[in-house]
């Protein structure tokens, strides 16, 4: 009696399996055309919105379209005006440099945090808030934050003595390196809480051997944490170089490209040229050498997911 | 265990000179971790203070004193900025902008989802694929032929326009962390409502729905985040001031020719509370849907 007790609940989940597994016949003919039913929205939108204008995308940059009206097949002309642009591969440079800094200096800065954070016990949960917060904010509002405080006539630089009258965002020299300092603000937060939920998943008996072993601090940084949380370092690594070269918001919104094309990166000279010069082909070419790029990067991230991330 | 143990509390009746060196210099580096933490805490929300502080100081306290408390606290910064930056206006078509997107990508991507975890769909790898792919397109490369798109359905400076691309642009990031949210929830509950004869809706809308109900607030918190933040589309698809989202009334506020720096900062403090607050009080969502989707934001 009690053996059958425990024993029926059991078979009735194995039925249950046989019958998602093995399904019914005549059911089954029309299954897979109702499950993709459910996927139409989803495809509607994506197919209107993304896919169809990025195909369309990829033939305007063969010819001469305004953005208005028709086009004119030109051939390779866009791609032979952008490599010969000493505008396009300057902006080119100032994406490179973009990435430079944002693989070293807010990874740097989002692996220290959430090391220490995983290493203390009080405050953690106060200080992971506070970090994040710039992160939830927009663009604009940390745009208008740091422009204000990096104002030449109020802010910082007329409180502490030696910044008055730097020019930050207006001096050709200051002004990428402002801006990028502006982005950082707001993103390292966001990885140190990517890397901390990464630490978390890290084994502890890892650390309880190191410190056995005699492993201090650094050791067991560099020796445990960094390998297991590799996976999402490569990811966020391969995302930060897509980003960079795809940024646009900071600089459209702090300099505008300026001065005299000092923060000029692809992605804000692509807009010029598209909605204020009327050369929609000409930004549909650079368009698709962003999108090459960004393809190219993620067929990377692919590979090295599929070798299990032993680079 | 001994891990928790010696990163408990000291113990107070052991005398200094029998404290470990070892167990010393892991008290000293914890004091220097603090310290630093603490150091990029003040890194991290010390502009906010100022600009807040900034946003109630009149313009003359502000010159003076650009970086201390406000010794006059003026409130009607704030419905000075409402009303003379279009940020009343604005904030009204932001929310709408969120709150359109966050019921398009919750049932686009509840479908899909649903689909792909729940219904065995033919091929769910390839969409997979796809879906990963699309997220990685720049806006850049289809953004012009979309606004020329756009023009012509007549999409063009209209919300709901507006709203499409949202949804396009953030449902397969949602789709993707909903179906991964259903894969990890056991089938049993719908398989019995199925055998007591639920047809699939059903079983979609009345069980499903409630077991995953965690997912879709997280989804919603990321895509109405996204769309409260968002500034290409924004400033490219809606022209007119009494459409423009709360990002873009912002920007030409700042860029106009009354360069009131306490009021933008009271502008911008607007445009942020309201993110704020829902992070504040939801925080533990926002961060599983980041930790987890790892694809959120921009």
């Amino acid at each position: 009696m009690t053996f059958r007790l425990v024993d029926a609940p059991a078979r009735r989940g194995q039925d249950a399996k046989a019958a998602d597994g093995v399904p019914v016949p005549g059911k089954h003919r029309w299954r897979w055309l109702r499950s993709w039913v459910f996927m139409v929205p989803l495809l509607a939108v994506n197919l209107l919105v993304i896919v169809v204008p990025s195909l369309e995308a990829v033939y305007y940059a063969f010819t001469n379209w305004t953005g208005y009206g028709s086009a004119k097949f030109t051939g390779f002309a866009n791609f032979r005006m952008m490599f010969t642009s000493g505008e396009f591969w300057q902006a080119c440079l100032h994406n490179v440099l973009w990435t430079i800094f944002f693989l070293i200096v807010p990874m740097a800065m989002g692996l220290a945090g959430a090391f220490m954070l995983s290493r203390i016990t009080r405050f953690r949960a106060l200080f992971r808030t506070l970090y994040f917060i710039p992160y939830v904010m927009a663009t604009v509002v940390s745009s208008i934050i740091w422009e204000n405080l990096l104002n030449p006539n109020g802010g910082i630089g007329s409180a502490i003595g030696f910044l008055a009258n730097v020019s930050f965002f207006g001096n050709q020299k200051l002004a990428l390196p402002s801006v990028a300092f502006v982005n950082n603000w707001q993103w390292w937060g966001f990885l140190v809480v990517m890397f901390l939920a990464a630490m978390q998943g890290t084994n502890p008996m890892l650390y309880e051997a190191a410190q056995i072993d005699g492993a201090r601090t650094w050791g067991q940084f560099w020796h445990i944490t960094l390998p297991s949380i590799r996976p999402v370092l490569m990811f966020l690594a391969l995302m930060t170089i897509i980003w960079s070269f795809l940024v646009f918001d900071y600089i459209y919104i702090i300099t505008q490209g300026g001065p005299n094309n000092a923060t000029q990166v692809v992605g804000t000279l692509m807009y010029t040229e598209a909605f204020s010069d009327q050369a929609a082909g000409y930004a549909s070419a650079m368009g698709l050498f962003l999108g090459v790029l960004a393809i190219i990067v993620v067929i990377i991230y692919t590979r090295i997911r599929r070798r299990g991330w032993n680079i | 265990m001994s891990l928790a143990a010696s990163l408990g509390r000291p113990e107070r009746t052991a005398s200094r000179h029998y404290v470990p060196r070892a167990l010393q210099a892991r008290r000293l580096s914890r004091a220097v971790f603090y310290l630093v933490l603490a150091g990029l805490a003040i890194y991290a929300i010390a502009p906010l203070v100022v600009v807040l502080f900034a946003a109630l100081k009149s313009e003359q306290e502000l010159a003076a004193n650009p970086l201390g408390f406000p010794h006059h606290v003026l409130w009607s910064n704030f419905s000075a900025a409402w009303s003379q930056g279009n940020i009343g206006t604005g904030m009204r078509n932001s929310a709408i902008l969120a709150g359109g997107t966050i019921v398009g990508v919750c049932i686009i991507a509840g479908l899909a989802a649903y689909a792909m975890a729940r219904l065995d769909l033919p091929g769910g790898n390839g969409v997979i694929i796809y879906l990963v792919g699309v997220s990685a397109l720049p806006i850049q490369l289809f953004l012009v032929p979309l606004f020329y798109l756009w023009s012509h359905l007549r999409l063009y400076n209209s919300l709901p326009g507006v709203i499409i691309i949202y949804c396009a642009l953030f449902s397969p990031f949602a789709t993707l962390l909903l179906r991964s949210f259903m894969v990890s929830l056991p089938r049993d509950y719908e398989e019995a409502a199925r055998i007591d004869g639920a047809s699939e809706l059903r079983v979609l809308w009345r069980v499903t729905l409630r077991l995953v109900a965690p997912g879709f607030l997280t989804v919603a918190l990321i895509a109405g985040l996204s769309a409260w933040n968002e500034f290409l589309i924004g400033i490219t698809f809606l022209q007119s001031t009494n459409l423009q989202p709360v990002s873009v009334a912002l920007y030409s506020f700042q860029q106009g020719y009354s360069q009131n720096d306490s009021l933008i900062s009271a502008a911008g403090i607007i445009m942020l509370l309201p993110m704020l607050g829902l992070f504040l009080a939801l925080q533990r969502h926002f961060i599983a849907g980041i930790a987890t989707g790892g694809l959120g934001g921009d």
